[in-house]
């Protein structure tokens, strides 16, 4: 019976109820069920109220209406941001081809991505520009991304396979190209940078860096080799075992101590290595649960065959151990993601520090109650929709693998 | 088996022989790191000796001369550095210590509201715990810093029955405070204290030997908590004071006298902590339950267990096993979080430390010692719980 398989599943008839039924069932089905019910509706009420009460009748909105470089650039100079605006149309359009090569997951963040940038586009169209002053090019590049978003799609849905290469191409130099695009030769000095730029840099810097050093270290916990192997581990726990805080505070401290007195590292740098060298650590405990994870006869297999051990890691193990950890590395990157944000305590102004630097701006002291309101939803809310995005991706992306299983 | 003949066996050149080859690897990776640690060593050493900074650990003997705004133990300026540095130790032992036990409470909590089967606490839950844990935590720590602080100030604070009091000093509330007579009733409780123990062990052989579950920590608990409160009547008749004082808050021109006063730092770290952390709890103690077969529960209704007996002898116990090692790992992420205190000012164990290596420019010896307490700090906290873990976990006959 093979082509039962492929027909579409269909669900069992759902039971139709009623309104009533519907409440009864899961509301009130018993006296302790229905006053807890009450109770929180009562609650859920008195929160809704207040919540709209304020997002309707606030005056701090106009401190964020009127921070959203600082937001989303920090101190960037504003005469060079279309470093990182260009950066973000490379983006959209790489994620556009990849969305009508490979359909699925990458067709959906293309979508969601171009659908978000037409809608902020219209509503920096629609800003009174009295009172936010907005240059007039920022609604034609929130346009023109949303765009080449959606020509990425349509172009890769033709051209599939000749573009399969050149996009994973495309992905591999999108990091070296960003950073020499932001720094622009000296153009732009890394202590400019800041806002969701600086957040984004630090925690993908951090994931992209630590995948060489994590999966060495996840190798040589595994390896036969005694010394290797308890080096590795005592590396692994150390980092593991002390916060994040503390590194970065030792990079930014001891950092300049440990290279000769010419060379000079910047604040961002002395950040992005503390970061990846604590990414590395929990980096290589996942692969290692990946490698774990793995049947011992791929190994014999492969040596069977007669691969050595190179090859048998490089091309049977490896492979295999990083796919079935993908979701976890996305886990992975939204606690880094989250994490970035202490860098403010080592005084950088990451999107965090820029809600603070809106905090004590002297501009919104007359604003009964200040603005931090405004400022920490509105940052906690761009927090939230990318953490939560990756998470759900990540939850699909785990499905999907179990199902090839 | 031609190939094994020993007319055929040739000797094999050293460096084809994996075992030599593993000792020239490991040899050569270890003077590799040696050399690079030392260079890294040397190059810090003649860094700190140009800025006339070599590290020295005497310090530690010096007077502090600093302020520490709460101590758990008593502490004044004229203290040394390393008791400065202690006072940080027990801060984050404090606040490690009663955020995981809130945590582990709120994460039970809500880990049990999300497999409601009321479809609005299981969604107000689900909401929540989407909510926070895609928020970092340092976002969240900073909004409730600055939403204590912008409480009304100590003059007209928000007042619950006069004996809990919101301002933008801190929480100050009620507290007991012992009497004289507190110690004519401790006798009391330590008679309560041995009577419940006896009580609950004595149950618990009567159990094993009659092979029967039953109820017996609630009932040792009121037999504890009876006698403790006949002692406390008791007492007051003998000695004609009550053996605790319920110390009330009063407002003076400028402050509070009286009761006990939580800093708006340590309130609203414990508070971020808490909130936090008990989400994680809350899905691990979410997964946990939902491993246990479905089977095991009907098993135990069919055996004529009540829901209550089910939950409690049945499906907990099976899935604190499972729950153990991931809550391991979250109660040390809830101490080492407790270091983000430094960006919300409570005096904790990192920010004593960024203290002290500002006044002594003595950089290097105060972050190793700080290293070196997170790492004691969790290493003991994996090595109880581990013990635990092993206590609990299926011996398998």
């Amino acid at each position: 019976m093979e082509h039962d398989v492929s027909e579409p599943r269909t669900r069992a008839p759902r039971p139709s109820i009623g309104v009533v039924e519907w409440l009864r069932q899961n509301l009130f089905s018993n006296w302790w069920n229905s006053l807890i019910s009450i109770v929180l509706l009562i609650v859920i009420f008195q929160v809704v109220t207040g919540l709209l009460r304020w997002i309707l009748g606030s005056e701090g909105w106009i401190a964020v209406a009127n921070s959203v470089r600082i937001i989303l650039l920090g101190r960037y100079p504003p005469a060079e941001a279309w470093r990182p605006q260009l950066i973000v149309t490379m983006a959209a359009l790489l994620l556009g081809l990849s969305g009508g090569i490979w359909r699925g997951i990458p067709l959906n963040l293309a979508v969601g991505f171009s659908a978000i940038m037409a809608l902020l586009g219209l509503i920096s169209f629609a800003m009174p520009t009295s009172e936010v002053p907005l240059p007039v090019a920022t609604p034609l590049f929130l346009f023109g991304t949303a765009i080449l978003g959606a020509g990425g799609i349509a172009t890769a849905w033709r051209l599939r396979d000749t573009l399969r290469w050149p996009v994973i191409a495309g992905w591999l130099l999108l990091y070296p190209v960003t950073i020499l695009i932001l720094r622009g030769g000296d153009t732009v000095g890394t202590n400019l940078w800041g806002g969701l730029l600086l957040t984004l840099l630090l925690s993908v810097s951090g994931i992209v860096l630590s995948f060489p050093l994590g999966i060495l270290l996840a190798l040589g916990r595994r390896s036969d080799l005694p010394v290797i192997k308890w080096f590795c581990v005592g590396y692994i726990e150390l980092i593991r075992g002390v916060p994040l805080v503390t590194l970065l505070f030792m990079a930014s401290l001891m950092l300049p101590l440990f290279l000769p007195p010419e060379v000079r590292v910047d604040a961002v740098v002395r950040a992005i290595v503390a970061v990846t060298l604590f990414s590395a650590a929990y980096l290589a405990e996942n692969v290692r649960g990946g490698l774990q994870s793995l049947p011992r006869g791929q190994t014999e297999a492969a040596r069977a065959l007669g691969l050595n051990v190179v090859q048998t890691t490089l091309l049977i193990t490896l492979p295999q151990a990083l796919r079935a950890v993908i979701p976890v590395l996305v886990g992975q990157f939204i606690a880094l993601f989250k994490d970035t944000s202490l860098v403010v305590i080592i005084g950088l102004t990451d999107l965090l520090g820029a809600a603070q630097a809106i905090n004590t701006q002297p501009a919104w002291f007359g604003i009964p109650g200040g603005v931090w309101r405004e400022t920490f939803f509105v940052v906690a809310g761009i927090y939230w929709i990318f953490s939560f995005t990756m998470s759900r991706t990540a939850r699909r992306i785990e499905s999907n693998l179990n199902v090839g299983r | 088996m031609a190939l094994s003949s020993p007319a055929q066996k040739t000797v094999i050149p050293f460096y084809r022989d994996t075992r030599v080859l593993a000792v020239i690897a490991q040899v050569v990776f270890a003077l590799v790191m040696i050399a690079l640690l030392w260079f890294l060593y040397s190059q810090m050493m003649s860094g700190l000796t140009r800025a006339n900074l070599q590290p020295d650990f005497s310090f530690i003997e010096q007077t502090a001369g600093f302020a520490i705004s709460e101590a758990a133990i008593p502490y004044d300026p004229s203290r040394t550095y390393g008791y400065a540095f202690l006072v940080g130790i027990v801060n984050t032992l404090r606040v490690a210590f009663i955020g995981i036990v809130l945590a582990t409470l709120l994460g039970v909590i809500i880990g049990v509201a999300r497999l409601s089967d009321n479809w609005l606490l299981r969604n107000i839950a689900t909401t929540y715990v989407e909510i926070v844990r895609n928020v970092p935590l340092l976002l969240q720590l900073f909004f409730w810093l600055t939403m204590s602080q912008n409480f009304p100030s100590v003059q007209q604070p928000f007042a619950f029955a006069d004996l809990i009091y919101l301002h933008n000093r801190g929480i100050t509330m009620a507290w007991p405070v012992a009497t004289a007579s507190f110690g004519a009733w401790s006798v009391w409780l330590w008679a309560g204290l041995l009577l419940g123990v006896v009580f609950y062990v004595a149950r618990r052989i009567q159990f094993v030997r009659r092979d029967r579950p039953g109820i017996a920590l609630p009932w040792a608990l009121l037999l504890a908590f009876g006698v403790a409160l006949v002692g406390f009547f008791v007492t007051q008749g003998i000695s004609g004071a009550w053996p605790l004082f319920l110390d009330i808050p009063e407002l003076q021109r400028f402050s509070f006298t009286g009761g006990f006063t939580m800093t708006t730092n340590f309130a609203a770290l414990l508070l971020g902590l808490v909130i936090y952390t008990a989400v994680f709890i809350g899905e691990i103690v979410r997964s946990g339950i939902q491993a246990i077969n479905k089977g095991q529960r009907e098993a135990a209704r069919a055996l004529g267990l009540t829901p209550g007996q089910t939950l409690r002898l049945v499906v907990f116990p099976q899935a604190l096993r499972i729950m153990i090692p991931p809550l391991t790992s979250q109660y040390l992420n809830l101490t080492k979080n407790s270091s983000l205190a430094v960006a919300i000012g409570y005096p904790d164990l990192f920010a004593v430390g960024t203290t002290i290596f500002n006044q002594t420019g003595q950089t290097v010896p105060v972050i190793v010692m700080v290293m070196a307490s997170y790492l004691s700090i969790s290493l003991l906290t994996s090595l109880a719980m581990n013990w635990y873990n092993k206590r609990i976990q299926l011996v398998e006959r």
